[in-house]
């Protein structure tokens, strides 16, 4: 079971000469809530992207032992990798229920998908209750606020009984309570999974995040947990500008603590 | 020798008419996603442009010249009816418009029957065309040669009208992000319009040029129509240089198949190329990278 | 919470699979009882015919309306499953080791090879099974796995069409050129100039399309129906749940044009006659127009809308033939652009509207899952533009 972590090694994309993500050197072990922070363009999408198997890379990505890259996207999905996108991707015409339970069926025999389903899996039940979507189960995903589908994403992936979760901006657009919520569900789920959380949101990741990780320019720009972040120079650098800042400077943009 | 100087000669002649035909398509399919099956009797439309212009004008030399410009307004505007009665509230379902658009060919063709009769009929071509040229010994049909030219000015025409005038950067522009595009202050509707107008334009001409192929009839553009969007497909969506040398690609291929099989055999037999090109190239010569999901 | 959701869903499921047992047997009394006692023999046969049309829209329904795949070369498969069943006929008509009438006449070389397995009906009937299945399932692997877009996808079958028709037209002494084959005298040994067994062939096809329907019902309440409309819905984000879409696509695929095949072959002693007219880009693309009006996400629609325009097309093209083609390209033009969802999407939309003005679990569930869904009247979205289309 501790085998399970993701061991990215001199990761690269590149894009028709751009490199977008640029050799980065990335353990995140079971257990740990890391997030992935950076200005825009940074290249955390583009990791997330590469681990998955969206974009070909080079360089290695390891999950529990074994080599991501290379390997279908469907493939890597069926070892233990789910991940969620940037903007909330659901099946727009299916309801909440069958949006959750395809999300768990990727193991199902061909027998088991050729018959009508029957009441609901009790893992896509619990999941719709940690999301908070039981009352929506026979609602169109389409018609969920964008909250909502936010939130059913997250149900998939919990279903989806991914033991490597990645997630872009989950909190984007979310209310404070909601933030809350989702922060604690991570933490959570992180107790015996590996979870890498892409965010903008300072506040949220000052709050939950166990480990935190800064990406500039596709390269690895520092790493250790959120104070020591915090504190670096170099990504006060980034986020502020080239000179020396005061501590409030610092504070209003990275958040207190620095 | 002698074999290769025409099958080669064959490839660039059977090349620059697909060229013809498909470039207006890489347009409005290519830039603007719209699979327009009416664009073969868009073809069809400016062939009988060239019949009407020669029964009209009469003299043979006069009347080709006068076509061309003239088969590109009919076809521009059949396009840009088309497009503000139909096709502008289909934007976000494409495949949809492929059978729209399939209806109203259906209709042109019903109407060129009930107006110029099922029987196929002429358009001489002018003396000037008639004939061949002799070059190193070998002779080559002016007709192929006029369309050979006619092909390479229309490429280099709709390039640089792309590249050099506003219009162009506007749909450019249009066609990489419509939505910035239209905060930016470009009209994407007149955009859309003029797009369509070009494209289906380029139908008319290659019309025209088609009558110096052989006789003309209501069935012209279903010919073409499918040859025309493989080109498209081969060549990759989004630039017109994957369409002008998927054209001379399937041009040559397509007239060696046929030297060494029989033209039956050779639609087969390119189509199940064309099939296994796009399991090396999904995306056609030309990929253009986009990062959206679907 | 859940108990009671999973009650409310029952409860539709229960309702759906009751209002879907009587629609079967009004159509199976439809079929069997009164059409044979109040149509004339000869319009029996065209309701035959018009029940072979109906086979491939099924297939269509499922492949176009549920998958999204813009099938245009299902003329193809039908036309497969056709000269097939026509090759066997005539085959069978010209006894052991005899040459058929039209082959005699154009050509002195006898039979060619690959016609000779078909003198044996069994081998006919499993090819007739497979060969068109497994055709769709080479073209569709082929595209579906190399993600090759869905524009792509159609221009492809109908280029396949087109494909088909030339080498078909092409050889004339394998297969009748542009005449195609026709003059059948005997079907498995019994006499098509005999009534009776022409009213047996109508009873067959009947049954054949009912039992389709049962089996593209079943397709779609089952898990596998939920996951091919998610892929038509949004294909990659099912990819990275661990699905390979491609394979949920081509199954939808294969089955079709098995339909489209046992459709031809039906069609082939019931009509008498088959040729490249039946199987080209034009009437390839005309299958889709019934299932487009009768509702392409819908069960009955394809059929019901498939019949009709086969109706329509027999009562107005014999008086009105250029007045026929126009009405066909207005119905493609309207229909497609206005009512997208069909004649079914009529009624379905004010549901939805109804579900959404009142999220409520009870109201909801009305229409929920269990049976065909009655999807709004929009097509999957896609992104505007050459680059995404
Ligand atoms: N498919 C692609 N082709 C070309 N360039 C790309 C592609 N995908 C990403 N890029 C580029 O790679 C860089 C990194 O992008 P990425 O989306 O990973 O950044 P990000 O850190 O997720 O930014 P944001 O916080 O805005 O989401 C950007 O400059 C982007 O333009
Ligand atoms: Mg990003």
């Amino acid at each position: 079971m501790n085998a399970d972590y993701l061991e990215l090694t001199d990761l690269t994309v590149s894009f028709d000469g751009f490199v977008a993500v640029d050799h980065v050197d990335l353990t995140v072990l079971q257990g740990d809530l890391r997030f992935l922070i950076g200005p825009n363009g940074a290249g955390k999408t583009t990791l997330i992207d590469a681990v998955s198997g969206l974009v070909p890379a080079t360089g290695r990505a390891e999950f529990g032992g074994q080599d991501l890259l290379g390997r279908k996207v469907h493939r890597i999905a069926r070892m233990g990798v789910g991940r969620t996108f940037q903007t909330a991707t659901v099946f727009e015409e299916l309801s909440v229920l069958q949006n959750l339970d395809i999300a768990a069926g990727s193991g199902r025999s061909a027998w088991t998908l050729l018959r009508r389903r029957r009441g609901v899996p009790p893992s896509v039940a619990e999941a719709m209750e940690t999301v908070g979507l039981t009352e929506l189960a026979d609602t169109p995903a389409g018609i969920l606020a964008h909250g909502q589908k936010q939130w059913l994403e997250i149900g998939m992936l919990l279903v989806q009984d991914a033991r490597l979760l990645m997630l872009d901006e989950p909190v984007a657009g979310m209310s404070g309570e909601e933030k809350e919520q989702t922060g604690h569900l991570l933490r959570r789920i992180s107790a015996d999974t590996t979870v890498v959380v892409v965010e903008h949101d300072m506040d949220f990741m000052r709050a939950f995040a166990k480990s935190v990780t800064v990406l500039h320019a596709g390269k690895v720009l520092s790493e250790g947990s959120v104070a020591q972040v915090q504190a670096d120079p170099l990504v006060q650098e980034v986020y502020l500008g080239p000179g020396s800042h005061t501590a409030e400077e610092a504070a209003i943009v990275l958040g207190e603590g620095v | 020798m002698d074999v290769l100087v025409t099958q080669v000669f064959n490839g660039l002649s059977g090349g620059s008419i697909l060229l013809l035909a498909a470039l207006g398509l890489a347009l409005t399919f290519g830039q603007m996603g719209v699979i327009n099956m009416a664009h073969g009797e868009f073809i069809m439309a400016g062939a009988y442009t060239a019949f009407v212009m020669q029964q009209v004008l009469g003299a043979a030399g006069l009347s080709l010249l006068v076509s061309l410009p003239m088969a590109f307004l009919v076809g521009g505007l059949l396009g840009v009816l088309l497009e503000a009665t139909l096709l502008r509230r289909m934007y976000h379902r494409p495949l949809d418009t492929l059978l729209v658009t399939w209806g109203v060919s259906l209709i042109l063709q019903q109407l060129a029957r009930d107006v110029f009769g099922t029987a196929g009929v002429d358009v001489p071509a002018p003396g000037w065309l008639s004939g061949p040229v002799e070059v190193l010994g070998f002779s080559f049909p002016r007709s192929r040669l006029f369309i050979l030219a006619l092909a390479i000015a229309a490429v280099v025409a709709l390039s640089l009208a792309l590249r050099l005038t506003p219009l162009g950067r506007r749909i450019r522009a249009t066609v990489q992000n419509r939505q910035l595009a239209e905060s930016s202050g470009i009209s994407t509707r007149r955009t859309d319009v003029l797009t369509f107008f070009i494209g289906s334009g380029l139908a008319g001409v290659a019309g025209v040029v088609l009558t110096l192929m052989g006789s003309i009839s209501s069935n012209l553009g279903t010919s073409y129509i499918v040859d025309a969007f493989l080109v498209v497909i081969v060549g990759g969506i989004g630039q017109i240089k994957g369409a002008v040398i998927a054209a001379f690609v399937l041009g040559t291929v397509q007239s060696w198949v046929e030297y060494s099989t029989t033209a039956s055999i050779a639609k087969v037999i390119l189509l199940a190329l064309v099939v296994a090109f796009l399991q090396a190239r999904p995306q056609g010569i030309f990929q253009v990278r986009t990062r959206s999901l679907a | 919470m859940s108990e009671f959701d999973t009650a409310a869903s029952r409860v539709s499921a229960l309702r759906g699979r009751w209002a879907v047992l009587v629609g079967f047997g009004v159509a199976a009394v439809l079929l069997f009882a009164v059409a044979p006692a109040v149509l004339t023999s000869f319009r029996l046969g065209l309701l035959g015919k018009y029940l072979c049309y109906a086979m491939v829209a099924v297939g269509i329904g499922l492949a176009w309306g549920r998958g999204g795949m813009l099938v245009l070369g299902q003329g193809v498969f039908f036309g497969i499953g056709a000269y097939l069943m026509a090759m066997h006929l005539k085959l069978a008509d010209a006894g052991a080791d005899g040459v058929p009438d039209f082959m005699a006449l154009i050509s002195s070389s006898g039979v060619p090879g690959w016609w000779e397995p078909f003198r044996s009906g069994w081998v006919t009937l499993v090819a007739i099974l497979v060969l068109p299945a497994l055709l769709a399932a080479l073209l569709g692997l082929a595209t579906f796995r190399r993600r090759v877009r869905g524009a792509y996808f159609a221009i492809l079958s109908q280029a396949l069409a087109a494909a088909f028709a030339i080498l078909l037209i092409g050889n004339p002494t394998a297969t009748g050129g542009s005449t195609g084959l026709n003059n059948f005298v005997g079907f498995f040994g019994f006499s098509l100039r005999d009534p009776v067994n022409r009213q047996m062939l109508y009873f067959i096809a009947a049954g054949v399309l009912l039992a389709m329907l049962l089996l593209v019902r079943q397709l779609m309440v089952s898990r596998y129906g939920e996951l091919l409309v998610a892929c038509r819905d949004s294909e990659e984000r099912v990819r990275f749940l661990g699905y390979d879409p491609a394979t949920v696509k081509t199954v939808a695929f294969a089955v079709a044009a098995m339909m489209a095949g046992i459709g031809g072959a039906l069609f082939v002693p019931i009509v008498g006659i088959i040729s490249p007219n039946d199987v080209g880009i034009v009437p390839s693309i005309g299958l889709l127009i019934g299932v487009a009006i009768g509702g392409r996400t819908t069960l009955a629609g394809p059929v019901l809308g498939a019949i009709a325009v086969a109706w329509a097309e027999t009562s107005l093209s014999e008086q009105f033939p250029s007045g026929w083609t126009y009405a066909q390209g207005l119905m493609f033009m309207l229909v497609v652009a206005f009512l997208p969802g069909g004649l079914a999407s009529l009624g379905a939309v004010r549901g939805l509207r109804r579900k959404i003005a009142a999220a409520d679990p009870t109201v909801a569930a009305e229409t929920a899952d269990g049976d065909p869904a009655p999807v709004p009247a929009t097509e999957p979205r896609h992104a505007h533009g050459g680059a995404q289309a």
